[in-house]
């Protein structure tokens, strides 16, 4: 198959090394060759948060500059720092719930408007999917699944050679019982989301 | 049951390369395991310490590395397939039994792993541990994907067997956190007990029997060479005039860069997976085969030397390069297009991959460094020893979360070299200057390589202040229990031994214990070291909240928010203490309660009293 090289980016605590893991073991699942790569160790307090998964035939384990094909950004600032993996045919899916660092808080530096975000990254890559991950885990009743919902958005993208039910699958096996329900209805919103936009070109 | 137990050989699972590891150690019967903790090694303890909790394994987290490596030697001088587990620095507080061991050697398999940090993503420095190989004369392999990393594991315990030898087995940040599909294997059973068979001539390293050692140590070596050759970790694959060398994760980037440019049919490659030493045979085989050799390895020019070496040896004539070709440096990892150019630049094949998109214009970007906790006990002390000390005071630093106390606003680490080093800097740094010199160290860093350097603040009349930031668990790496824990709710039964007898054992007077939630408190105590002329020690303890959440010993306090009417905006509290769960909003300062756990530095320190636990 055609290689897929993701990136994921987001703040400790957004769960984004758990949604690369669950697209590694769902990939597994259907037979594609996957390979995962996490960052640990200073990233977790509270710092930047990478992974990468590549599908298909590839050895490497890391995503070269330039070199995604999606980007998965749990934070809008953080998808815009991650812009260098990106080149003009990039998929870039976002959550836009703003975690502003405490940086700003003391002074250091100014957020960017989310507005200003979306347009740095949407007039420099070949498709955006923008959706408010953090709104729609609180809808469905799980302030945590915001991980559900961007996996979610990804397989509606299209982007990615992973079966939904595949990928429901993994989630079920390793979502404790009390979540699974709220964890599933996440990734299904994502889904109709980006599916959505995969429909509007 | 724990994943890494399951008994279905053949069976594929997305395995971290740490787990890999682990894995690899159960298939060869592993009995006894010993580690010090440390990025990004740490998750291979971490599942023998689960691993150890259902089966008779043998585990323990040692005091520090030097003891972990003493410790296993013990085991397996024994006779029991042991394991030792560290990351690179760990290496260098843990040579001194290394570089002996070697001279006795083992009976049963002892495996060594190292684990590098190229770009140093969570350690001091990224020095290239393949040195020690070389400079304790031991076998190493280096694996460059999950499933080797679990084959090379169970391989290096036969192998450690058949060469009496310990075997190193060298991973990188990089593999340590890969997840890739492992096949399993047949799981062995463990021999837990042994009899240690005597021989003094052979075990006590006095001169007269190092001598004779280090004979045995080079004939042993000399088998060593002779298994590398024949090793179907180091083999040639593809054919053509050209030739790349490549061990560890480069071999990936060199595998995908040789068919992204098409080079299949040109190149042929050199794997070095038991890397040292080096299959000399195999090596000068394929220096004559080719035309011009390209050597790709992260860090030190290891490999590359050595070829050099044995091509000028047998007169081989083939340009050999490895460093300074377009972009291979000795500094940080490597990425795929790094290599990518490097052997397009190298063997002048054109290569156009995907343009990183132009943004030199987007919105400058707010910095997010990592920061201290929520409700950190650490923020609380520091806070409490700078209100009494201020900016001028030398504050040495150890390894540790509290390490962050680096970055602003705390801004109180002057000095960090290594583990324990505050202590002993500071009585460096007391005696050659005027300023006063607090030291600032972490439980578990005390107990790792502190005491001896009190011992010597002590004994030597030196005259500081060192804080122990006691939170009641080895924090930064995972969580992980050492001396001074009480393990019972981590499901161990494990002596704990009292920081405060400990230090008022090795001779320190001017003892504190403060609670750092009580601010006040704290600061008298701070306050009574100022002029004290000698060695005060401060133990600050309170619980990592983090630690106290995942073990259920969190506290039961109500988050705190702003009182709107009585807040005039000084944002002292932000300014001074940086805590992640406050933010400003519609510049007004609010604390989110979802992050809050009560620990009310922020009240305490509001000059209008306007921080209030909520009602609710």
């Amino acid at each position: 198959m055609e290689t897929k090289r993701l990136v994921f980016i987001g703040v400790g605590g957004q769960g984004n090394l758990l949604a690369s893991r669950l697209l590694g073991e769902a990939a597994l699942s259907m037979g594609i060759h996957t390979v995962v790569s996490e960052i640990h160790g200073m990233a977790q307090r509270g710092g930047i948060v990478e992974s990468a998964v590549l599908l298909g035939d590839v050895s490497s384990p890391i995503v070269s500059g330039g070199e995604a094909d999606v980007l998965v950004g749990f934070e809008p600032v953080e998808t815009m720092r991650a812009l260098g993996k990106c080149n003009k045919d990039t998929l870039v899916i976002t959550n836009t719930h703003p975690l502003p660092p405490f940086t700003v808080a003391i002074g250091q530096g100014d957020y960017p408007t989310v507005e200003e975000s979306l347009e740095a990254i949407s007039s420099r890559v070949g498709r955006l999917i923008a959706l408010d991950g953090n709104r729609i885990a609180r809808e469905v009743g799980n302030p945590l699944a915001l991980n559900m919902v961007m996996l979610g958005a990804l397989l509606g993208s299209g982007a990615v050679p992973v079966e939904p039910d595949a990928m429901k699958k993994v989630i079920s096996s390793s979502t404790k019982k009390a979540f699974l329900e709220s964890n599933l209805k996440a990734f299904d919103r994502g889904m109709e989301e980006a599916t959505g936009t995969r429909a509007a070109g | 049951m724990h994943k890494l137990l399951t008994d279905s050989p053949g069976k594929e699972m997305l395995l971290l390369g740490n787990e890999a590891i682990a894995r690899g150690a159960l298939e060869a019967g592993v009995a006894f395991a010993t580690c010090y903790p440390g990025t990004p090694s740490s998750e291979i303890p971490e599942q023998f310490f689960r691993i150890s909790q259902e089966t008779d394994l043998y585990f323990e987290y040692s005091t520090n590395e030097k003891v972990a490596l003493e410790v296993a030697a013990g085991a397996a001088v024994s006779g029991l397939r042991t394991i030792v587990t560290m990351k690179h620095v760990g290496l260098n507080v843990a040579a001194d039994p290394l570089m002996t061991l070697a001279y006795t050697g083992v009976k049963g398999g002892l495996v060594i792993i190292n684990a590098d940090d190229p770009s140093l993503f969570s350690s001091q420095n990224e020095q290239d541990n393949r040195y020690y190989a070389r400079l304790s004369g031991l076998p190493k392999l280096e694996p460059t994907n999950t499933q080797e990393m679990k084959d090379m594991t169970a391989r290096a315990f036969v192998l450690s067997e058949s060469l009496e030898l310990p075997v190193i087995i060298r991973t990188t940040t990089r593999l340590a956190h890969i997840r890739g599909a492992v096949t399993l294997g047949d799981l062995a059973p463990r021999k837990t007990r042994t009899h240690f068979q005597k021989n003094p001539f052979h075990f006590v390293c006095v001169p007269a029997v190092s001598r004779n050692l280090h004979k045995v140590l080079l004939e042993r070596g000399a088998k060593a060479a002779k298994a590398s050759e024949d090793s179907d970790y180091n083999r040639v694959e593809g054919e053509g005039p050209w030739g790349i060398v490549a061990n560890g994760v480069s071999y990936d980037y060199v595998k995908d860069a040789v068919a992204d440019l098409g080079l299949s049919d040109r190149v042929r490659i050199l794997k070095l997976g038991f890397s040292h030493p080096l299959p000399r045979e195999l090596c000068l085989g394929f220096l004559k085969e080719v035309e011009k050799v390209l050597v790709v390895e992260e860090l030190e020019p290891v490999n590359e030397t050595e070829l050099r070496a044995m091509a000028q040896e047998a007169r081989i004539d083939v340009p050999i390069q490895g460093k300074g070709v377009a972009g291979l440096s000795r500094l940080y990892e490597y990425d795929p297009a790094l290599v990518r150019k490097a052997i397009s630049s190298y063997f002048d094949v054109p290569y156009q991959g995907p343009e990183p998109v132009d943004t030199s214009h987007v919105p400058e970007l707010p910095g997010r460094p990592p920061n201290l906790c929520a409700g950190c006990p650490h923020r609380a002390t520091y806070y409490a020893v700078k209100e009494v000390y201020g900016q001028e005071t030398i504050y040495p630093t150890d390894i540790g979360c509290y390490t962050l106390g680096l970055l602003p606003p705390i801004s109180m680490a002057d000095f960090v070299i290594c583990m324990g080093s505050s202590v002993s800097s500071g009585c460096g740094f007391s005696r050659a200057t005027d300023q006063k010199v607090v030291s600032f160290i972490g439980d578990s860093t005390f107990f790792h390589s502190g005491i001896t350097g009190l011992v010597n603040a002590v004994h030597n009349n030196h005259k500081f202040t060192l804080v122990i930031l006691d939170n009641g668990t080895t924090a930064m790496t995972g969580h992980q229990p050492h001396p001074g824990v009480d393990t019972a709710p981590m499901g161990v039964d494990r002596t704990r031994i009292s920081l405060e007898n400990l230090v008022r054992g090795l001779g320190v007077k001017d003892v504190h214990v403060v609670k750092p939630f009580k601010l006040k408190k704290t600061i008298e105590a701070v306050r009574a070291t100022l002029e004290y002329d000698g060695i005060s020690v401060i133990i600050s303890q309170e619980f990592c909240p983090l630690f106290a959440k995942a073990t259920g010993q969190a506290r039961k306090t109500k988050p705190f928010r702003i009182n709107e009417a009585k807040c005039k905006d000084h944002r002292v509290c932000i300014q001074k203490l940086a805590c992640p769960a406050m933010f400003v909003e519609g510049e007004r300062v609010k604390i989110d309660r979802n992050l809050c756990i009560g620990c009310s530095v922020c009240a305490q320190i509001c000059p209008e009293n306007a921080i209030v636990p909520v009602k609710d």
